[in-house]
């Protein structure tokens, strides 16, 4: 093995252009074998788009692309499978209906009879060969995300690709599920494999990569060797401008119970107790932290609590009105009216367009989702959800031509703007945010805390569902931490260390 | 038990023709068109066949039935695609409306039909009825010794060679849709377009040819309909509609699966010939038996709905363009 690096690809002056949005302007980016490269940058700094023109999805406007050496034009997702170009997309190319392996060898051309048996042996050649784990013969529609990434990624080696390009590949997983796809990227390294990741977590590029390339709003800004980057020279470069990197917390000593949860069990529809006996109490003027790795009853109870979860016989969430100071029972009422009592949810789920938005439909329009029936007359009002809108796509920064755009033409991190924006601005009196910064950018992370504080320093009690146990750690007042549907602790969050909370994260109690 | 016997060659007649038409219709819709205009190409097929025949029985002194054949099926076939390909440059490369271009093309195809019928009824002179006799005699010719075996010949052996055909073509595409490459791709394009494009696969490519020869296919159950159920002669009493809806509505009782379209359609059959059969009906009560196979296939509806079983669910992009570069 030569101590140079082969190019496996290199991009020349690359620009793209969706109508009068620049995605991607005079890129230039080296990609070699035997290396992963981090593809770094915010959200819509067009590296998803940059990687779309290797593999054939988007045409570039200008520029050269060159694989092993040699110019090309890639026009089309085959194109790219014919230069051996791999992408592993952030929301799965994946046919739900169809079998692991019936999805790897979908749009083969391989000559020959089709057989499943085959097909089937060669999955668990490269499953073993790299360290994967799935079986070839389930159904796509009921596995979960991990392994739909996991079947993704053999999907595209199956295809004999040599260069792998994977979106946002740690967005959606654990911990635990993160480590194994690091491990699994190290195989392919030492196989020879080039390795794109595009990503924004910087734990991340300094964990795997060996070179980081960094975007700034479409443009290219430098490339640097992971053994000589920091986090903070990284998020400088990313940037362009310092970020405050530590989240002010203020002390509130007024403060008064909100919500109180007492005995709150969920049994899923598999019969399976997602949540068994949470009891805890929520304030106002505080920021309540909840941390677990995913999956471990977050999301039913943050449903629960906005009435849109089925719970077993015996729960109580007890909402204390902050002006009569009465006590209402919010379980068996509806999620109308514990909305109109103040309660609100903003829920960021793994596809933002899956939950709270209607992504044909404008900010505008979305604004008025949730209080259309506010208005007397028989007419819309459209103007105050318009000013509402304006104020959002002004306040966070939310990159859109105009507030009537349909959000589904937005950036993801644009759309989540929108979503958190809407539920922030109307003044409630409990807020229940979860994974209101996935897939963020640093700065509008930034933004959203401080949004965050200011709700809790008007009296709000705060909910937060996180994954960054660094955020929950600096933002809240109190953690509790949730494992396998129960409560393993609540921590003062000045006081509590990032060991202290993640090994009651991992702690299974009976 | 004659009665029996001749319900149920009445009705298996009556399920080749929308056998033909669900089948086309399956292999379109798989490709994730949802083509409304299946009783429209279904008189396509029918009027192509029919003016193909009378012409080529008017030019010679003696049609040669192999001759007759040919020609009728394959004008049925072509017009039909014909039709396909209207829709899928509509809907398609222009990405319009898919139910509206399937609704246009069925009150099109309709008015083409009955407007030809008409005036081919006129050039046959005469009785003012046109009748392509040897074709429809060809297409209705069995074998005798096996249609003479009694009842079990009455049965299974007293038909003209399509009828056949449909049940072998049901075979042949449930085959293809699930044991070939070519039927694994069309099935991706029909329920996630963007990841078969991803996986290389021409979208484009796949819903045309599924869509043209799908409706090719819709056509060979108008063929049937006029050489072999109505015996050569063209009447302007809309059934071909009727009978397009319930090719439509066959392909959802039958969950999108072309072996289900071969006792599904013989079932629509007797359902829909039960009327005639059963003592004691008035006029008002037999429009309350035509309803039966409708009804069934709500029934059906309900029942997959409620199992929400994954693979017995329409392709999932069923009715929606495809567009590369839409986000």
């Amino acid at each position: 093995m030569s101590n140079e690096p082969k190019s496996a690809i290199r991009m020349e002056g690359v620009t793209k252009t969706f109508g009068s949005v620049i995605a991607n302007q005079n890129i230039n980016l080296d990609i070699r074998y035997g290396e992963v490269l981090s593809l770094l940058g915010e959200n819509g700094s067009g590296k998803t788009t940059l990687m779309n023109m290797l593999s054939g999805i988007y045409f570039p406007d200008a520029g050269q692309i060159y694989v092993n050496d040699t110019p090309v034009t890639i026009r089309s997702p085959k194109d790219a499978y014919d230069l051996k170009i791999g992408m592993i997309h952030q929301h799965f190319k994946l046919v739900d209906v169809f079998t692991a392996a019936e999805n790897i060898v979908l749009g083969l051309n391989e000559g020959g009879r089709y057989d499943k048996k085959e097909v089937a042996r060669r999955v668990r050649e490269i499953c073993a060969k790299y360290g994967f784990d799935i079986d070839p013969e389930q159904k796509v529609y009921s596995m979960t995300v991990s392994q739909k990434q996991t079947l993704e990624i053999v999907k595209v080696l199956y295809r004999g690709a040599d260069i792998l390009i994977l979106d946002e590949p740690t967005a959606v997983l654990t911990l635990q599920e993160i480590e194994k796809l690091f491990s699994v990227i190290r195989n392919m390294r030492a196989d020879g494999k080039a390795v794109v990741i595009i990503t924004h977590k910087l734990n991340e590029v300094l964990a795997v990569s060996d070179r980081v390339a960094i975007l700034r709003h479409g443009e290219y800004i430098a490339t640097v060797e992971t053994k000589d980057a920091t986090e903070a020279s990284l998020t400088e470069m990313m940037v362009g401008k310092k970020v405050e990197l530590d989240i002010a917390r203020d002390l509130i000593e007024d403060k008064a119970r909100r919500l109180c949860v007492r005995d709150l069990t969920v049994v899923n529809p598999d019969g399976i107790t997602v949540l068994d006996k949470i009891s805890f109490d929520a304030y106002s003027g505080e920021i309540l932290g909840i941390a677990g790795i995913s999956g471990c009853g977050q999301k039913e109870l943050l449903e629960s609590i906005a009435g849109l979860q089925r719970t077993e016989a015996g729960a109580s969430v007890l909402f204390t009105d902050p002006d009569s100071g009465e006590d209402k029972q919010l379980i068996g009422t509806t999620p109308k009216k514990i909305r109109e009592l103040g309660v609100h949810l903003s829920f960021v789920p793994e596809d933002r367009l899956g939950m709270g938005l209607v992504g044909s439909m404008g900010m505008t329009e979305n604004m008025m989702l949730k209080n259309y029936s506010d208005g007397k007359s028989l007419f819309l009002d459209r103007k105050q959800p318009r000013e509402l809108a304006e104020r959002i796509l002004r306040e966070l920064e939310v990159v859109t031509p105009g507030v009537n755009t349909p959000v589904r033409r937005l950036s993801g991190g644009n759309v989540q703007k929108v979503l958190v924006g809407r539920e922030i601005a109307a003044a409630p009196t409990v807020l229940m945010t979860a994974y209101a910064v996935r897939g963020l950018d640093i700065n509008t992370s930034y933004t959203i805390y401080n949004l965050l504080n200011e709700q809790k320093k008007n009296g709000v009690a705060v909910i937060y569902v996180g994954e960054d146990l660094d955020v929950l750690l600096q933002l809240c007042d109190r953690i509790m931490v949730l494992c396998g549907g129960k409560i393993t602790g609540i921590v003062d969050g000045r006081t509590a260390t990032k060991e202290q909370v993640g090994a009651l994260m991992v702690k299974h109690v009976d | 038990m004659n009665t029996i016997v001749s319900l149920l060659q009445a009705a298996i007649c009556f399920g080749t023709v929308i056998m033909f038409g669900s089948l086309g219709e399956i292999l379109t819709e798989k490709s994730g068109n949802l083509n409304l205009g299946v009783p429209g190409i279904m008189y396509l097929g029918a009027i192509a066949s029919l003016t193909g025949a009378f012409f080529y029985e008017r030019a010679v002194e003696v049609p040669n039935p192999i001759v007759c054949i040919i020609v009728a099926f394959v004008c049925a076939f072509l017009a039909a695609a014909l039709g396909g390909l209207i829709y899928s440059f509509l809907t398609i490369t222009l990405r319009a409306n898919q139910n509206v271009t399937g609704l246009a093309l069925t009150i099109f195809g309709s008015g083409i039909g009955n407007f030809f019928g008409g005036s081919l009824n006129k050039l046959a002179g005469g009785v003012g009825q046109i009748s392509v006799s040897a074709t429809s005699a060809a297409y209705r010719t069995n074998i005798p010794a096996l249609a003479s075996l009694g009842t079990v010949g009455d049965l299974l052996f007293s038909y003209g060679f399509l009828a056949y055909s449909a049940i072998i073509l049901a075979v042949i595409l449930q085959w293809y849709l699930n044991r070939t490459r070519s039927g694994l791709n069309l099935r991706a394009v029909g329920e996630n377009p963007g990841t078969a494009d991803a996986a290389g696969i021409n979208v484009t490519k796949y819903k045309y040819l599924s869509t043209c020869i799908g409706a090719g296919i819709v056509g060979l159950g108008g063929l049937y309909y006029v050489m072999d159920y109505t015996k050569g002669t063209w009447a302007n009493d809309g059934t071909i509609e009727g009978l397009g809806w319930l090719a439509v509505a066959l392909v959802i009782f039958t969950t999108w699966k072309p072996v289900n379209t071969i006792w599904g359609a013989y079932l629509f059959g007797v359902l829909y010939w039960m009327n005639y059969y059963l003592p004691g009906l008035t006029r008002y009560s037999q429009e309350l038996f035509k309803m039966l196979p409708y009804l069934i296939t709500i029934i059906v509806l309900i029942f997959t709905s409620l199992r929400k079983k994954k693979e017995n669910q329409p392709p999932a992009n069923l009715g929606l363009a495809y567009f590369r570069e839409e986000r």
